[in-house]
Formats: structure tokens, sequence, C-alpha cells
């Protein structure tokens, strides 16, 4: 296929076939990984910057082995220590930075939108390496890869993405992307984990909304699914930043924040006690099922120790299957004349 | 816009089994031997050498795939990035004699990128070159150790190998280039 988009900014916008040509590259770079040289010649002489706004230990040192391993020149730019805390704009850091003639930027933002912006004012590749709650895309591609590679195929599995769905990037773009690629996602969180947007998701765009099936009873899914998908509270967004608060137009958000901190999460232990992944719930669940999670765990909040050290466990392999599927990406976007 | 037809399918089967035996005579003992060849025909032709020297021997010789893409010099000139297949070497190379294999040497630039790319697998003790077709034109100081045929081709032309696991039909034609 003929790749045309200069970013990748989200799985909303891919098509199936560009999904499925990234999963396709991703294979030829896993097998790199297993060689005594992890190492081709690809990028040589290429620089990519990669802009962590937000704490990230798994998606930048991913990001950056990725980069390396393509024998690309890295650039680690983190807020502590930089301009940015003498007031310099966001975007004038960017382009300041590419004027030092950069061939790519990796950016992770609390702001939802951030990368989207500034893939308009630079003329090199930009890839959200997380934006807020809005995207992940590399995460959703790994997961994909991680599903495609342990059950053969995506389509008409059924894939149970569980927790704080409202405030996960990974969810949201995890769900485009399996939609698209034909499976029935199950979201499966407490009512104020629902995110208002699942039920807005464009039906227009066939897929989407039409697979998706909403729960509030892990038990009652457990049974029927072939994934199952655990995602981290995130507790960092569930206190509303003065910015947030400020742009809180969703009635139902602000009756939520009214309530107070605290509203979407009542404790961890009761939270377990009905969506936490337990070794006793999987004995309900098919034998053949896959246990997933994007990473960092609360280990006995949402996924009990035992579970994630499971032979239903596949979380190691998508932080593997991370670096392939990022070099797959690098590759795609930096290769070639566009 | 076939120009010239330069060998048919008997003659190209029968010429390349002769390599195998050739390759069999200079390694008596094979325990040390290796076959690599390079996508995508080279990997075809490579399978063929393992089964003919299979059939002369009784040895089945290690095989692997190399997908040189990553490994090119033209990579940001190519146009719209090349699809990269799975490299498959999934034996120990290091003190190996390794024959690579490729259909036709042209420039040498691919022979380049494949003894990098092998190279990162370990240290073989010896890399030897085998062809079907050893053309003119080279760019670099490469040669093969073994070629079904050796010529001359005009600079605007193109030697086409088909082989019949990929293209369903088999023969080496020479071609105009666009």
């Amino acid at each position: 296929m003929n790749w045309k988009r200069k970013d990748l900014l989200g799985i909303e916008e891919l098509t199936t076939d560009e999904i499925i040509h990234i999963l396709d590259a991703s294979v030829s770079f896993k097998e790199i990984l297993k060689r005594p040289i992890k190492k081709v010649p690809t990028l040589r002489g290429k620089t990519i910057v990669n802009f962590f706004f937000e704490p990230s230990t798994r998606t930048r040192i991913s990001f950056e082995l990725a980069e390396k391993r393509l024998s690309a020149d890295t650039v680690n730019f983190s807020t502590n220590g930089s301009s940015v805390q003498k007031n310099e704009t966001l975007l004038d850091t960017a382009l300041n930075i590419e004027a030092m003639k950069i061939d790519a930027a990796v950016v992770r933002h609390s702001g939802a939108g951030i990368p989207h912006m500034l893939a308009k004012r630079l003329s090199v590749p930009v890839i959200n390496a997380g934006d807020g709650a809005h995207e992940h895309p590399t995460q959703a591609l790994l997961d994909m890869f991680t599903i495609r590679e342990k059950k053969g195929t995506i389509k008409n599995l059924k894939v149970a993405i569980v927790g704080d769905v409202r405030f996960s990037r990974v969810a949201r773009s995890d769900i485009w992307g399996l939609t698209k690629m034909g499976a029935e996602v199950y979201v499966v969180a407490p009512p104020t984990f629902i995110p208002p947007y699942l039920e807005n998701m464009p039906t227009a765009t066939a897929m989407a909304g039409k697979n998706i099936k909403i729960s509030n009873s892990l038990d009652n899914v457990i049974k029927e699914v072939d994934v199952i998908m655990a995602l981290r509270i995130q507790t960092e967004r569930h206190q509303p930043s003065p910015r947030r608060r400020q742009s809180g137009s969703d009635a139902s958000e602000t009756r939520l924040r009214q309530a107070g901190e605290g509203s979407f999460f009542p404790s961890a232990r009761e939270y377990r006690q009905f969506f936490g992944i337990t070794m006793d719930r999987l004995k309900k669940a098919k034998k053949d099922i896959i246990v997933m999670h994007p990473g960092p765990i609360n280990r006995g909040v949402e996924m009990d120790p035992e579970v994630a050290d499971s032979k239903y466990s596949v979380i190691l392999e998508q932080v593997t299957n991370g670096v392939a599927v990022r070099m797959a990406v690098l590759y795609i976007l930096l290769g070639g004349k566009k | 816009m076939v120009a010239k037809i330069l060998m048919e399918e008997k003659e190209l089967v029968k010429s390349w089994k002769e390599v195998a035996k050739q390759i069999t005579v200079d390694y008596p003992s094979l325990s040390n031997l290796a076959i690599v060849g390079i996508r995508c025909r080279g990997d075809i032709l490579a399978e063929r050498l393992v089964k003919e020297i299979k059939k002369i021997s009784g040895f089945a010789v290690p095989l692997g795939f190399l997908d040189i893409n990553l490994y090119r010099d033209d990579f940001t000139s190519i146009g719209p990035e090349p699809l990269v297949r799975e490299t498959k070497i999934d034996f120990d190379i290091t003190g190996k004699n390794v024959i690579l294999v490729d259909d036709v040497l042209f420039t040498g630039r691919t022979i380049r990128a494949a003894l990098d790319a092998l190279i990162d697998f370990g240290r073989p003790a010896s890399i030897r070159l085998a062809v079907l077709i050893d053309r003119d034109g080279r760019e670099l100081p490469i040669q093969p150790d073994y070629s079904v045929k050796k010529m001359a081709v005009g600079s605007g032309e193109i030697v086409e190998v088909k082989l019949k696991e990929l293209d369903g039909k088999e023969g080496i034609m020479i071609v105009k280039s666009r």
C-alpha cells in the first residue's frame, strides 16, 4: 500500500487497510528483536525528538528503543529544566527544536489535541504518544498486534475493556481500532466510568456504535469474551484541573464534578470486588481467554497479582510487541519518498 | 513487453541443479554449510538448492531467508517504503560456510546490503554468492562464485526471472525498462 499520512495522531482517522499495513510490517520488526544484534541501519542519520510533557516509563523507553534499533539518533525532551519553565509556549519550544533540523517528533501531553496542533505547525512527522484522555494510537496498535498474534485474527472476537474507560486514551484508541478490525467490544465499567462519547460515537463510521456493548457487570460478560483488557484507574485525571473546570460544558460531567472528588471511584476494595480481574472470575471464562493490561498495573485493584502472572496473561508480550509496532510506525512514517 | 526469452523453464531447472551439484563437490563434508536466500526470489532458489543437495547427498543443509530492505542504501529514494518481509535464520551462522543466493546480480548493492544483514546474525567462516544471472552494470566490487549465465545486457534493459512458486510460470527474459 502507498502510505500517504505525514503523522500518526489517532486510530480514529485510520482506515482498516492502514491498520493492517502497520500490523503486517510489525511482524518483520518483531523478528529483529529476536536477533543477537537487535539493530538495523534503516534510519541512520535521522534525528527523532521525544517530547514527553507527561510522566512515562514504558512508552518513552519503548519509543527510544524502537528509534535506536532503527539506528536513528534520539533526543529526549522533558519539561523539567526546560524553557517551558521560563514561560515559553509549547509551540515556540517545538518550532525552535524543529529549526535544529529534526526528522520526526514523538509527543506525549496531558492535553488532548496537543500532538494534532503540533502536527499542523511542524513539517516533520508527529507521532502521538498519548494526548490526555483522547488517544494513544501506538498502544492500540500493539494491543491489536498482540491479539492477532495470539488469536490469529481480530475479526469476530469478543473483547472486554474493563475499568476506567472514561479517562483512558488507551480504551478510546482500542475501541476505534478493534471495531474497525471487526471485533465486538464490550465496555465494562461502573456507570461513572462509562464515557459519554460512547453513545455519541458517530454511527456514520458504520462499525463503531454497532459493535460496542456497554455493561456494568463483569460477571455477566466474562463467560462470553475471548480477550479481557483491564485498564489502570486514571486517578491523576479524576481531579478536575482548573483548565478542565472552565471548559466543562458537558452537563453530566459538571454534575459529577460538583459531587466532588471520589465520585468516580468509591474505593479500591469495592472496585476490585466488582471489576477486579481475579482468578475466581477467570474460572468462569473461556479456557483460552487472554488477559491484557496497558500498564502500569495496580496489582490487587484492577487485576490480582496471580492473574497478572498467570498463563492467561500476555502483558509482558504486549510490552515486547510495543517496540516492534513502534519500529514499524517510524519506518512507515520516515521511510520512502513522500 | 518481453524483448527476448533468455532461458526456458527446462534449462533453468536443469542448470540450477548443476549449481547444487557443484556445491556438493566444493563442500564434500556439507556439515558446516548453510544456504541463505534473499527475498523474494533468492529464497525460492535457495530452497531448491537445499532440496537438490538433499537428493544428491541425503544431507539437509540449514536454510535461511533474508529480507534486505532495512539495509538498503537507497532507502529514502526508492519511493513508497517497500514491504518488509520476515527474515528467518533460525540457526547460528557463526563458523558456517554460507552460500548467499539471489536471482540476478546487477549493481551489487543488494548483495552489499545482504552481507551487512548476514553479519548482524553472527560471524560466518565464509560467505559465497550463487546467482542465476551474472549481468553487467556492477557498481560495487562484488562477484559471484556460482552463476548459471554471465552476460552483457543493454543499459535500458532488465533481466527478469520468473519462478513457478511465486509467479506461476518459469523462465528468464530480457525486458525493456520503462
